[in-house]
């Protein structure tokens, strides 16, 4: 057994530091923060660990603190184009009280980072960003929107945010809030009482692939860990665990959600990670940065395409494997692959040539120098059926 | 989880029974690897050198090396954990990887006691 070293030191810490600690969980350094990466000792009697946190965020309910992503305010009379200009979906489409999933390009079309955007008011919007990429997500806004009447604030310490995801994360949060939960829909937000906290954001967005609610309270130590365990005592009857960011990602995988250094980065473009949808070159979106090159892109095509790999020999493909056609030359690389724990199978993210991203196609992928089968599969590996 | 007083130990967290020759991981490799979910193994009558990898184990997050705790002669592997890997977590000192013929009985004088190895985790787990 090699054992990893773990990092510590000058780690950041989430305000629920000390109860992830309490709870038993295993943590890890993620993106320069101090992080549980899964509970093994579960919640209320029940066991826990990631497959079992994976499980049942699937088939019950399960809450994450992911208060390590950033979250940028912009504000002023051209917040609008401001955002418009820095982030590649259509922020003109969303109405107060909607979300939308978008990004903020560099000029090649790749990526600074994904986003979610979101319209708190008429000049008013917030950007919720990846924790790795907090002060250079900052410091690019900032920089980027100095030509427009938009204050451009780093928000990201002033909140504890939760995740509360799964078929019955509906339920949960509506036992501790006023805000009638039925009408928010998926990708809008609401304000609301919640755990006796007052104007709580509260959107059902996520990151698992499930229904489910992110909430923004105050970044108090004593506040979040009030409202951390009010939440589990409230989905004990429901099955609820707390988990940590093994299953996030899983879950995430599962769902083919990109995640930042993986399956985007600044090397990768809008249409090899074929988020085209999220993606807008309509006239009414106008310039953006990264456009140009987008449109160069598209008229002349791409060279390597995003594919849904399933194992169907022996192995489990990991981040960075190199992917080989028949003959055994090598045609790409592994973006993020995982035992799947609802799926039961082993899969994986992949770049390779577009001639041979052809669904139901077989290639192999190199582990631990043996070429192991894998075949093309339609992605999401994993979709809810929704009401 | 006590730590048999019959096996020994290695720092790299394996353990082998020298009276069977089962070579296995302990509690605490299952314990901090969480949910394992594959593990690989050499063919029975591949030699292996102490100290280094006869094998793999991979839990959901990460993959590990497994270490040969002596050098010897494979002479049987533990089929069930190619389908059923998480007996490495119900039942780590019970669920055997390989089998192995000992080539030199004096490579066994450097592994650790029970209580030698129990010492050793405590004092990583304090760094």
């Amino acid at each position: 057994m090699s054992k990893s070293a773990e990092a510590t030191g000058t780690l950041r810490k989430t305000a629920l530091n000390a109860v992830h600690r309490q709870m038993g969980a295993r943590m890890v350094d993620f993106g320069g923060w101090d992080m549980p990466v899964e509970y093994p000792a579960g919640f209320d009697g029940r066991p826990g660990g990631l497959i079992q946190e994976h499980l049942a965020v699937r088939t019950a309910v399960g809450l994450f603190d992911v208060s390590h992503m950033g979250d940028i305010g912009m504000d002023g009379p051209q917040a609008l184009a401001a955002v418009q200009h820095i982030t590649m979906n259509d922020a003109s489409r969303l109405a107060l009280g909607q979300a939308q999933y978008s990004a903020m390009l560099y000029p090649p079309g790749t990526f600074v980072d994904d986003v979610i955007v979101h319209r708190m008011d008429e000049h008013s919007y917030l950007l919720v960003i990846n924790a790795g990429t907090r002060e250079k997500d900052f410091n690019w806004a900032r920089e980027n929107a100095r030509n427009f009447e938009c204050q451009v604030e780093d928000a990201g310490d002033n909140f504890t945010q939760l995740a509360i995801q799964g078929p019955r994360a509906a339920e949960v949060l509506q036992k501790l809030t006023d805000a009638d939960l039925s009408k928010v829909k998926n990708y809008w937000f609401t304000h609301g009482t919640v755990c006796r906290l007052k104007e709580t954001l509260i959107a059902r967005t996520g990151y698992t692939g499930e229904d489910g609610f992110e909430i923004y309270i105050p970044s108090d130590p004593a506040i979040s860990r009030r409202v951390w365990f009010e939440v589990l005592e409230t989905g004990k009857e429901l099955g609820i665990l707390p988990c940590g960011l093994g299953a996030r990602n899983t879950l995430r995988l599962e769902s083919k959600m990109a995640l930042y250094g993986h399956e985007i980065s600044d090397d990768i473009t809008v249409w090899e990670a074929g988020l085209d949808r999220f993606c807008k070159l309509t006239p009414q979106k106008g310039s953006f940065i990264g456009r140009a090159a987008l449109e160069r892109q598209k008229a002349e095509g791409i060279t390597r395409t995003l594919v849904g790999l399933e194992m169907i020999g022996r192995g489990i493909a990991r981040d960075g494997y190199k992917v080989l056609d028949q003959a055994g030359k090598d045609i790409g690389v592994i973006t993020s692959g995982s035992y799947a724990p609802f799926l039961k199978k082993n899969i994986a993210l992949a770049y390779v040539p577009p001639a041979q991203s052809a669904i139901g196609g077989t290639v192999a992928v190199e582990i631990r120098g043996q070429a192991v089968e894998a075949r093309i599969v339609p992605t999401p590996f994993y979709k809810r059926a929704r009401a | 989880m006590a730590y048999p007083a019959n096996l020994k130990y290695t720092k790299e967290h394996e353990w082998i029974d020298l009276e069977t020759g089962q070579v296995g991981i302990t509690d605490h490799a299952q314990e901090s690897l969480g949910d394992i979910v594959f593990v690989e193994l050499p063919k029975p009558g591949a030699e292996v050198a102490a100290g280094k990898s006869f094998g793999t184990v991979e839990s959901v997050k990460a993959v590990s090396d497994l270490f040969a705790p002596v050098s010897g002669t494979v002479t049987a592997i533990n089929d069930t954990l190619t389908t059923a890997p998480e007996q490495v977590n119900k039942d780590p000192h019970g669920a055997w990887m390989i089998t192995l013929k000992v080539k030199d009985p004096k490579e066994a004088a450097k592994l650790l006691s029970a209580a030698d190895y129990e010492k050793f985790v405590a004092e990583e787990a304090g760094h």
